[in-house]
């Protein structure tokens, strides 16, 4: 059983279909990457999972569980954590703050002997925010705000994370960083679907690949399925 | 590291300060004259409206202008009671009433965002006021009700007793994890739900919890005033007022709104007494002036802290 399943997903807008039909899954311990040029539907998709939209019909299942249509705390309590395209981090709370308010909500069994600020901190030193924790959080750069939004989507405890354009802005030396934190945060045990644009380091880190265009699926594979796949190929570099 | 332990020195004061202030208070009736009783009621009301305010307010950044239809609720409360009941229970009802018609008003208005919730807040304390007029004129047959009056001395330590509470309400809530939520949603609300707060129940029981303390306010004010009518127990002056003292004050502390509601009734009473013909003009001129020029509010003049939240509040 994968861990995350969507069936026919449509979202609608109006008249303008986001995304069209779009069957995929994403097994247990798995780096997916999901691509597509802009207005493709990625964002999209990742709000439809993350429950910040509800789908026109279709359904997205968790663990085998129907989880459409839930509430965004919900489903981040199933297990699913996500970070935004734009940072939306809490600007004028600290550092430590950020993660603790999502170690004190993200989790529905929390255990007796629970520290947060302990385990706050132990999020930050993994993203490697160690000493910062009590930085204004917009006072940080962008690549460290980007940081902070794992560390806190990490603090719900999720199986499954959602990354939104992690790499976006950041400097060559910043990406390369990127990627060993996304795979170390696979050496926890948390399954990652990025959508990324930077097309070295997603080549790199996925073990597959989902391609989208106008809605819909237009391939799906490895790497270099991905990169033969004449479909894709046309999208990317036109005709 | 010099600033913590500067900050832990006058954290291990507060208790003690404040049970000086509140030894203060207690003492306070043996010594003074019934004006100056009469007047910290005043000052011990607004301060329970304007903290209580805050708490939802404040950090949710949903500013809320339905304080005088609770306090309203509270007054009816009381002055439909009467002396049927111990005063202290009919205390205990004018809040429990405020809270239960909020978790509905919440239920319905939550979803709002912004200036949409702000306008609706405001035309619920509207409707609120005409539904009770109406009903006071088509189905009691009066406009006004006459309280049963309760001596100056209960209404006074009544009164301390529902603000040391809202102010360790406050203090607690602050401190809290609901606390820290409301502040998340103040700051993005999707990201507050995404982290797994449910977002509108944080939401509800917060702004119901203030607005028990302004239903207890109501229904202590009631006994003072003999007479009231719906134009007297749900005017708008207790939903502004309280906005306006916590900015006055700095709406980030409570030790601000503690000083906002202070100053601001004694700044009316003194107006009032020393220039009544002028009193609104002048009193509008002060606030218009501290808002240009202390944005930040009274507080956010010399405390580093309080200017660094409030440096956030503007940009």
């Amino acid at each position: 059983m994968p861990l995350l399943e969507a069936e026919s997903v449509v979202k609608s807008f109006g008249g303008l279909i986001a995304t069209d039909c779009v069957d995929f899954y994403i097994d247990q311990d798995e780096i997916v990457g999901l691509i597509g040029p802009n207005g493709a539907g990625k964002t999209t998709l990742f709000n439809l999972i993350s429950g910040a939209l509800k789908p026109t019909s279709g359904a997205i299942r968790y663990e085998g569980e129907d989880i459409t249509g839930l509430k965004p705390y919900q489903i981040c309590r199933k297990g699913i954590a996500r970070t935004f395209q734009l940072v939306k981090l809490f600007g004028n709370m600290t550092v430590l703050e950020n993660v603790m308010l999502a170690s004190h909500f993200g989790m529905t069994m929390v255990p007796h002997d629970f520290d947060e600020v302990k385990n706050s901190m132990e999020f930050l030193e993994f993203v490697g925010l160690e000493g910062m924790q009590g930085v204004i959080a917009k006072e940080l750069t962008i690549a460290n705000q980007k940081r902070l939004e794992v560390a806190r989507a990490l603090a719900t405890k999720p199986e499954l994370l959602l990354l939104d354009e992690f790499m976006a802005g950041l400097s060559p030396t910043e990406v390369i960083e990127a990627i060993s934190l996304i795979r170390s945060i696979r050496g926890k045990g948390i399954t990652v679907f990025m959508i990324e644009h930077v097309m070295k380091a997603i080549m790199g880190v996925s073990d597959r690949i989902i391609a989208l265009h106008y809605g819909k699926k237009i391939g799906e594979g490895t790497p270099e399925e991905i990169a033969k796949n004449p479909k894709v190929v046309e999208v990317y570099l036109g005709t | 590291m010099d600033d913590e332990k500067k900050r832990a020195i006058r954290k291990s004061y507060l208790p003690i300060f404040s049970l000086c202030i509140l030894a203060l208070a207690v003492l306070m009736p043996c010594y003074v004259s019934p004006y100056t009783i009469i007047s910290l009621n005043n000052i011990f009301m607004f301060i329970a409206l304007t903290v209580s305010w805050a708490v939802f307010s404040g950090p949710s950044h949903y500013i809320s202008l339905a304080s005088a239809a609770f306090f309203g609720i509270g007054i009816y409360v009381s002055a439909i009671l009467g002396d049927s009941i111990p005063f202290p229970v009919i205390v205990i009802i004018g809040g429990l009433l405020s809270f239960l018609i909020a978790i509905l008003v919440g239920l319905s208005s939550l979803r709002l965002r912004g200036m949409y919730f702000t306008i609706f807040t405001f035309g619920l304390s509207e409707l609120i006021r005409h539904s009770v007029q109406w009903w006071e004129v088509n189905i009691t047959g009066t406009v006004g009700r006459i309280v049963v009056s309760v001596d100056a001395r209960t209404v006074y330590y009544s009164m301390l007793i529902v603000v040391v509470l809202t102010l360790v309400m406050a203090y607690f809530f602050k401190r809290s994890k609901y606390g820290l939520a409301m502040r998340g949603i103040g700051e993005s609300e999707e990201a507050t739900d995404h982290i797994g707060v449910n977002v509108n129940a944080v939401k509800i029981i917060s702004f119901a919890t203030s607005t028990f303390f302004m239903g207890t306010a109501g229904a202590i004010m009631a006994t003072r005033w003999t007479y009231i009518d719906p134009a007297i127990a749900f005017d708008p002056l207790y939903s502004f007022m309280p906005v306006l003292m916590a900015i006055f004050g700095g709406i980030g502390q409570i030790t601000g709104q503690i000083f906002g509601a202070t100053a601001l009734t004694l700044l009316a009473d003194l107006l009032l007494t020393k220039f009544p013909y002028y009193y609104n003009l002048l009193y509008g001129i002060i606030l218009v002036t501290v808002i240009i020029f202390m944005p930040k509010g009274i507080m956010g003049l010399r405390l580093p802290s309080i200017k660094r939240w409030q440096e956030g509040e503007a940009g």
